[in-house]
């Protein structure tokens, strides 16, 4: 197949890898810190009405962003469209940026859950928030380099996907 | 709600098992039946194993150890719930019942059938808004509000609830997933969308439940059973949101693929 098939489904490979991002972060969050380590609770006395209402958007969301992420690298892949550099670009950038969103305003300002009780939390929260940053930043110049392999071989031409 | 004995009278639970065994009986008729027609292919066996599966459990929350368990303990109440409002449902929509019926049918009577399919009042029901609104919203009047407590004094109460919470959980899937014929089907970025929506809202139902226990019932017991209904309710959804987007993914198969199918 061509490289070129690809490139034309740009936008598709990226929303696949942030939408897995978003779930799969979601996922390791459900598994590990809920249900593993019993480190976060399933509900907190101190949660805001609206964080109970973004917990359960976000939550309901990456269940159909995992499985939608899924279906639509499926999809580019029967289209021989699949683009590993895009996808991962997206991945670390969605993952990051849910991981972030989780750290900041959910665990902090809406008070949904602490990482962990009865510890210092700030090394928490530091390390939480410091890879979420890590991983926005890897994806952002992983998409920046992909967009510039596409220039590079393609000419920059898009084809509408 | 302790009671010494279970909450539906005998006659009525035997009742319920005597129309689902009715209906058990008239799936399996119009197999058999239109099995041996010539041009029609085979209806799968298994199509009658998950209606038969579906109505059982349905069945279980009205009478039997189930139903007995439910008045006592909270976290039967739950999984009794989840069964009548959400497992049942699916499996009986999967069993493909319309179908079923409509192959089995004179061709007049089918025409009445999908009639009544492309009504306007069918298809403001079948909307996933409708659906969503009756099934989640349901729920939350039942959970959120005394309803729960009065539907342990009234019987009546109590039969209507349980009817609505499955018949609306029947309409909740078959508006996301179209087995059965789907006149004015919704598009599937739309059926996502309210479909996020009511899951949220079933999960925030659930969260709201754990941090304000139900009266009659030990606190643990109710977290326990919200708990449930959290992780339970996320299990069945996946299933729907996978054979939703499966459905996306049939429907834009590029052409070559389409052929492919087709000819196979």
């Amino acid at each position: 197949m061509s490289p070129h098939h690809k490139f034309s489904h740009k936008t598709k490979n990226l929303w696949a890898g942030v939408l897995f991002g978003l779930g799969f972060v979601a996922f390791i969050d459900e598994t590990i810190f809920h249900q593993l380590l019993h480190w976060h609770k399933f509900y907190d006395r101190s949660t805001t009405s609206v964080g109970l209402i973004s917990d359960g958007l976000f939550h309901a969301f990456s269940w159909f962003a995992t499985v939608g992420a899924l279906y639509l690298v499926a999809d580019l892949m029967r289209r021989h469209a699949f683009w590993h550099k895009m996808f991962w670009g997206g991945k670390l950038l969605g993952g990051g940026g849910f991981q972030l969103y989780d750290g900041i305003i959910q665990h902090k300002l809406m008070r949904i859950h602490q990482i962990r009780y009865n510890v210092d939390i700030l090394p928490y929260d530091l390390i939480w928030n410091i890879t979420a940053a890590i991983m926005i930043i890897a994806g952002l110049l992983l998409i920046r380099s992909a967009r510039k392999d596409s220039i590079r071989i393609s000419g920059g031409e898009t084809f509408a996907s | 709600m302790h009671h010494e004995h279970a909450f539906l009278p005998p006659a009525l639970q035997m009742l319920i098992v005597f129309f689902a065994t009715l209906g058990t009986a008239g799936y399996l008729l119009l197999m058999l039946r239109t099995n041996k027609v010539q041009r029609l292919k085979q209806w799968p066996a298994w199509r009658f194993i998950l209606w038969l599966s579906g109505s059982s459990m349905a069945v279980a929350v009205f009478a039997g150890p189930l139903a007995d368990a439910a008045h006592l303990d909270f976290r039967f109440h739950m999984a009794g719930h989840l069964l009548l409002g959400m497992l049942a449902p699916l499996l009986m929509a999967l069993s493909a019942p319309v179908t079923l019926l409509l192959r089995a049918l004179p061709v007049p009577a089918a025409r009445q059938v999908t009639k009544m399919l492309r009504h306007p009042v069918a298809r403001f029901y079948r909307n996933p808004i409708t659906a969503s609104v009756l099934n989640i919203g349901g729920l939350w009047l039942l959970y959120a509000t005394p309803l729960f407590q009065l539907m342990h004094h009234h019987l009546w109460l109590y039969l209507l609830i349980h009817i609505h919470v499955f018949a609306a959980g029947y309409l909740f899937t078959i508006s996301m997933i179209y087995i059965d014929p789907a006149p004015h089907p919704s598009s599937h970025l739309f059926q996502t969308v309210i479909f996020i929506f009511a899951l949220a809202a079933h999960g925030i139902l659930s969260k709201y439940i754990y941090a304000n226990p139900l009266p009659g019932f030990p606190a643990d017991e109710v977290r326990e059973g919200a708990m449930l209904m959290y992780y339970g309710g996320d299990l069945v959804d996946l299933v729907i949101i996978i054979l939703l987007f499966s459905s996306w993914y049939r429907a834009t198969a590029p052409r070559h693929s389409y052929q492919k199918i087709e000819t196979s």
